[in-house]
């Protein structure tokens, strides 16, 4: 089905996906299909060849994202989606591409885990895996979404930022967002806010692919355009040759970390439901921020002081908010939900510093939280 | 009001396609929120299968069903499975030859696949005749709604044999309402 100006549809998650990143101008991805992110692979094998993009199904999951890596080096926005087993095998790349500062939207719809694990039931067991998957001191961008219409906003974001920052982003859903289907009404062709790498302006013979710039993000030409420069995975000077000079490395390595928390504020987004004089806030994402909105809209029912924060940043990770409604001084315990034993809580532990309790509420049987689960867990610590 | 709807059967039946239809139907056709979400085991065909629908004209947050207010069961293993998850109220519609022994009394026993093999000529087109049965016995959504949902979704070409289908199937649930007793598993028709 096509999405006509603003039809109500009613799309699935990974539909939707297909939608943002069609209505952002991915041109190119590559992938190996993968349950439950296939119906990404499959919107847009059907769709990029009509927008004149290019799709490659290759022969795994690492040669999928270093087509993409390369796609994006010729200009291209690209994407490409996965799972947890194929997420793993592109841990490499995103290390190559944080390095060479190559942008990138990786989409990984969270299955249980781990190895082959549950292939059709959620979880959101890789959150860690997203943080520190590849090796060595990196920054990386994560965002999650826990309805239809957010997958397809996070998806145009996650292109956004991905160009703006020259950075790999990487999409974290899981397969009740992915496969969920809700009405939705998308914006209008044209209504969505692009943004596009900045190319370089000076002579090709003046251009320093790496070099420092206020932003710390350095103009990226395209291959082909007549700026010829290396790139390489080994730590680089500010032409993208090798270096081992100790004040190259460290201003090259600091950089890329520097770029990332000027943006701290438009990049760690996060969502608040009656957190204002909250005494128990649910810390929740993807999925399982909806079973939590339910249970804290039925305990302010009961006139029990219920908030919610919802994560829809993941990594950098959201301290801010903390902060926010630690300095209100109502708040007595954080619940960490979540479908793994306990990942983003850990987070939470190191950012509160024992300035409130903080609890968890974990699954890992492939199924989502209930309402009434945490509705129970929220009584306990009010 | 929420209302959830709960389609369960084994893999291939096409009770997910039918989740969808009954989705674009409540959704895009009378106007009212819905949110459908499956489960599935990793086989391409048989495993257990269920599609859900919660349909409501509130905002819906926790997305999946909890207490049923019609569960169609396509299997006797499902039925049994989910049965306890059925509101007291609530309605069972179950296929009279896939579940033999439905546990409640109050079940609405139809020989779907068996009336649409007899009147279609092939089983393909049962989980539209599911549909149509639960439009006839519940009303959880209106047959103009329904039919224009599964001629939107349906492939070209098979526009009337699904209409037959369905038709087929709401005349077969409100006979159930009606008569109870005719659509017990063992009076059926042969």
């Amino acid at each position: 089905m096509r999405p006509q100006g603003s039809r109500e549809l009613l799309l699935q998650g990974n539909e939707a996906v297909v939608e943002g990143a069609l209505a952002v101008g991915c041109t190119f991805y590559a992938g190996y299909p993968i349950t439950p992110s296939t119906e990404i692979a499959e919107g847009l094998a059907a769709r990029l060849p009509a927008v004149g993009g290019t799709f490659l199904q290759m022969e795994d999951e690492i040669g999928s994202l270093a087509a993409c890596l390369g796609a994006s080096l010729a200009g291209a926005k690209a994407m490409t989606a996965t799972s947890g087993p194929g997420f793993s095998l592109m841990q490499e790349l995103i290390g190559y591409g944080c390095v060479a500062e190559i942008p990138a939207v990786i989409v990984n719809v969270m299955r249980g885990g781990p190895s082959t694990g549950l292939p059709t039931s959620p979880s959101q067991g890789d959150v860690m895996q997203t943080r520190w998957g590849t090796h060595g001191d990196h920054p990386i961008i994560v965002l999650t979404a826990s309805s239809v219409r957010e997958a397809f906003d996070m998806t145009v974001r996650a292109f956004n930022l991905s160009e703006k920052y020259r950075n790999p982003v990487i999409l974290l859903l899981d397969e009740v967002v992915g496969h969920m289907r809700e009405k939705v009404r998308l914006p209008a062709r044209g209504a969505v806010g692009r943004v596009d790498r900045i190319r370089p302006s000076m002579p090709p013979e003046w251009y320093a692919p790496y070099e420092e710039t206020n932003t710390g993000v350095p103009p990226m030409a395209a291959f082909g355009d007549g700026y010829r420069y290396h790139v390489t995975g080994l730590v680089h000077d500010r032409m993208g040759f090798p270096t081992q000079q100790k004040t190259e490395i460290v201003q090259g390595v600091n950089r890329l970390f520097r770029k990332i928390e000027r943006g701290f504020r438009e990049i760690c987004l996060t969502e608040e439901a009656s957190t204002d004089d909250a005494e128990a806030v649910v810390v929740a994402y993807g999925s399982v921020a909806r079973s939590a909105r339910e249970a804290v809209e039925e305990l302010r029912v009961q006139g029990r002081r219920a908030g919610l924060l919802r994560l829809q940043t993941l990594w950098p990770f959201p301290r801010a908010a903390f902060e926010r409604i630690l300095g209100r001084g109502t708040v007595r315990s954080f619940l960490v939900c979540e479908m793994n034993r306990g990942q983003v809580y850990r987070e939470v532990l190191r950012v509160v510093r024992g300035r409130s309790e903080v609890h968890k509420l974990t699954r890992n049987d492939g199924e989502l939280i209930t309402p009434a689960e945490i509705a129970k867990a929220l009584r306990e610590w009010l | 009001m929420r209302i959830e709807v709960r389609l369960a059967g084994s893999g291939g039946q096409g009770l997910i396609t039918a989740g969808i239809i009954l989705a674009e139907a409540a959704g895009l056709h009378e106007g009212k929120n819905v949110v459908q979400t499956q489960s599935y085991g990793p086989e391409a065909r048989g495993g257990a299968s269920k599609a859900e629908v919660v349909i409501s004209d509130g905002p819906i947050h926790y997305p999946k069903a909890q207490r049923l207010d019609v569960l169609l069961a396509m299997t006797q293993e499902a039925c049994d499975r989910y049965f306890h998850d059925l509101k007291h109220e609530g309605a069972l519609i179950v296929d009279a030859d896939l579940v033999p022994t439905p546990p409640s009394s109050s079940a609405l026993s139809v020989p779907i696949v068996r009336k649409v093999r007899e009147d279609l000529g092939r089983e393909l087109f049962a989980n539209i005749a599911a549909l149509g049965v639960l439009a006839g016995a519940t009303g959880v959504v209106g047959l103009p709604a329904l039919e224009a949902a599964v001629l939107a979704r349906v492939p070209a070409g098979t526009e009337e044999p699904n209409r037959k289908a369905l038709e087929l199937g709401l005349t077969l649930g409100r006979d159930a309402v009606e008569n109870p007793r005719e659509s017990e598993p063992y009076e059926a028709d042969e």
